[in-house]
């Protein structure tokens, strides 16, 4: 079967396409992309409303699935249902499940449930190290042979420039990318807000950028050494970037990603308006206006590649608690894209193709992974995006399984309209004027 | 007034000086023979104490039986916490018993804010980790306003940890509203980030910060801080910031010594401070009983005094 998506303005910047075009499905891959396609009898015809996009499908390179072993916060089929209404056709899940994904197994099991879910893709990340403890590789052959696509200790960085070293080394043997989480834990100490004016009026005990920065500095010296691909999760200070930025200027193979709450928010979200929110609460921290201006200036100017979600489920009666008690974390996959409209390409800060690069090309690119981009032949993963569609969030409405957001009831301008994953729809949005 | 009172914040100016003017009143009651008015009377306190504490918890209970309200002490070692319960859970399950207010002292900074969003019952912030202290605060304001006859512009040094203080946050805040002329000093590796932005000035050195000060505050130091790098020892710290008798000598003459409690002589303090003239450490003590019926009459809604 074949399905047209007609009149729509199609965004592909890994073809240097946006214009208006048609783009023809065949089953499950791109058939064609041009002009006025002909029609043929058993072709079904989807008419683009005006001011629709036609992206490559989303990819969020960072988010965590729960499954196996935290089901009550979320699983793969609720986390895959939440990303494909978020308008991602794939998503890339941390290893930090219990038990942690350090081999084959828990891999497989993964994939297994994203099969039985079918919903949007799921590309494991193993871990770096046996049961993430920063002591021994895992054993990163068979998570390679498995499925893995990266791997990654995060939630804990790995410790010792000597693991990391190696780390990079090994996996660049299978060219798998490797993630850090960048926390010197001995600085972070039992922080957990970030160390300024707001925590400290608080009475919260802070974590400084410099916990973050001091790790990022070194894994961009080990890529620098190692020459192999190391990608920095969750970037949230500006110490951070300036890191990045130095590496990249070395030719040093390093990418990194920032969250949408850390382009948006700021630690002043601590006190008001709702004061201890642990909704709030994630790690890294939200920072001050200095640090939220730093993101937006390296998503402007390149030095950010991607942008991924960290999206983080944690079950109410979890965050239902003293801040300082609370687990760190907010969802992510069905606010990224509103936000990201909003906030970056309304505003004027970056193209809607630039968006595109950090939500789709680049994560495809940093991963090795088939997405990214509209070419014929590839995989029909495709994201239709409402723009100007005036959105208000509602954590009553998603589709994940955990609601810890802070966005409840914020209203934004852009949205998803529909989700294709392998030519099939697998979202449409009710309140929007599309017939798939 | 807020229906809690869960920082300084909470308080305009007028009803921070409301309270100090209610509080003389409150002393008097003190000074009777029978040390009791009606005015709480039918009205139920729990006092839910996460946090061991003396002087605090016996201050607002003594507050509470003059003022006859019923009151009862939940402290943790007796409570249900140690089964697993959750703090909401427990505050659900005292608030389904209608007491009139909760009156809480807890590890976790804000844990008064999360009991405040889903109680009834009226919450007084006992303390509440490293944030804030208000009871305290306020009877400090009202022990230096007896002394010096007014807050504003006096020159106050507060001395000591200031990091994992929570009387230095609520005092910075009501020091600062009331026009005073807030000093701090404490070891670099004690300074809460950004606290200058409150209005204050820090110093490094405590032999300035004490210069010409009318108040000099000091802040106790949890002799646990050396496993977290604080300062090296004990006798290094009270060489460096203990307050001594000589370093009082550069203060205006009629300074007022201060210490929230409990205190470790030798260490923030030197003894013959401590017991010196200039101590009003003890007046602080009895004062904290008026200040606090006043808190609790005027959160009550001011029903009519006897």
């Amino acid at each position: 079967m074949k399905r047209l998506l007609k009149g729509g303005r199609v965004v592909d910047p890994a073809n240097g396409r946006d214009g208006a075009f048609d783009v023809l499905i065949d089953g499950d891959r791109i058939a064609r992309v041009g002009r006025d396609l002909p029609i043929d009898i058993d072709t079904s015809v989807v008419e683009i409303p005006t001011g629709f996009v036609v992206c490559p499908g989303l990819i969020d390179m960072h988010v965590h699935l729960r499954e196996p072993g935290q089901e009550h916060k979320e699983t793969v089929a609720t986390g895959c249902a939440a990303a494909v209404a978020g308008g991602f056709t794939a998503v890339a899940c941390m290893p930090n499940t219990v038990p942690v994904n350090d081999n084959a197994g828990v891999t497989e099991y993964v994939l297994k449930k994203a099969a039985e879910a079918n919903m949007a893709r799921v590309y494991p990340i193993g871990a770096v190290s046996r049961g993430q403890k920063g002591e021994q590789l895992a054993d990163i052959a068979e998570l390679r042979h498995a499925g893995c696509v990266a791997i990654s200790d995060d939630g804990h960085p790995v410790a010792t420039a000597l693991l990391m070293r190696r780390a990079l080394e090994y996996a660049g043997m299978f060219r798998m990318v490797v993630i850090d989480h960048c926390e010197d834990q001995t600085l972070k100490g039992d922080g957990v807000a970030h160390e300024g004016f707001s925590a400290s009026t608080l009475g919260l005990r802070g974590i400084p950028g410099e916990a973050e920065s001091i790790m990022v500095q070194r894994d961009v010296a080990l890529a620098e050494l190692t020459r192999a691909a190391l990608h920095i999760a969750h970037v949230s200070a500006h110490q951070s970037l300036d890191a990045v930025r130095y590496g990249k200027t070395r030719g040093a193979p390093v990418t990194c990603e920032v969250t949408p709450h850390h382009f948006v928010l700021t630690d002043d979200m601590l006190a008001s308006p709702r004061p201890y929110d642990t909704n709030v609460k994630m790690n890294p921290p939200l920072r001050d206006d200095m640090d939220r201006d730093a993101m937006l200036n390296g998503i402007v100017d390149g030095t950010v590649d991607a942008i991924a979600t960290d999206h983080a489920p944690h079950h109410y009666d979890e965050k239902d608690v003293e801040f300082d008690r609370a687990p760190f974390g907010i969802t992510g996959l069905e606010t990224a894209v509103s936000l990201s409209l909003d906030r970056l390409v309304h505003s004027g800060a970056i193209t809607l193709a630039r968006l595109i690069e950090l939500m789709a090309v680049n994560p495809a690119r940093i991963l090795s992974v088939p997405g990214g981009s509209l070419s014929e032949g590839a995989p029909a993963d495709v994201t239709i995006l409402a723009p100007d569609l005036r959105v208000t969030v509602s954590v009553a409405a998603m589709r994940s399984k955990s609601k810890n957001t802070p966005f409840d009831g914020w209203q934004l301008r852009g949205g998803i309209a529909a989700t294709l994953v392998g030519g099939r729809v697998v979202y449409v949005n009710e309140s929007v004027n599309l017939r798939m | 007034m807020k229906k809690d009172l869960l920082a300084i914040a909470d308080l305009t100016r007028e009803e921070i000086y409301l309270i100090l003017d209610t509080a003389e009143a409150m002393r008097e009651i003190g000074l009777r023979p029978i040390k009791k008015v009606p005015t709480l009377r039918g009205k139920t306190i729990v006092n839910l104490f996460f946090e061991p504490s003396t002087r605090t918890r016996t201050s607002f209970e003594i507050a509470e039986k003059r003022l006859s309200a019923d009151t009862l002490n939940i402290a943790v070692a007796t409570s249900s916490v140690l089964k697993g319960e959750t703090l909401v859970d427990t505050a659900m399950n005292i608030e389904a018993m209608a007491p009139d207010m909760i009156v809480l002292r807890h590890a976790s900074s804000g844990a008064c804010h999360l009991l405040a969003r889903i109680c009834k019952s009226r919450i007084i912030n006992a303390g509440d980790g490293m944030h804030e202290h208000p009871t305290q605060a306020l009877l400090d304001a009202f022990t230096i306003r007896e002394h010096k006859k007014r807050i504003e512009g006096l020159k106050v040094a507060i001395v000591g940890d200031l990091l994992h203080s929570r009387v230095l946050r609520s005092n910075v805040q009501l020091l600062t509203r009331l026009g005073a002329d807030v000093c701090l000093s404490g070891p670099p590796t004690m300074v809460p980030a950004g606290i200058e932005r409150c209005g204050v000035r820090v110093l490094t050195s405590v032999d300035e910060a004490v210069v010409g000060a009318d108040v000099i505050m000091m802040l106790r130091i949890q002799q646990e801080r050396m496993q977290g790098a604080f300062f090296p020892s004990l006798r290094e710290y009270f060489t460096v910031f203990g307050m001594t008798a000589e370093r009082v000598r550069r203060a205006k003459p009629d300074v007022i010594i201060m210490h929230p409690g409990p205190m470790n002589r030798g260490v923030e303090i030197a003894s013959d401070v401590a017991d010196g003239p200039y101590s009003v450490i003890l007046e602080q003590v009895a004062n904290g009983v008026a200040v606090r019926m006043a808190v609790l009459y005027l959160l009550a809604g001011a029903p009519e005094m006897d």
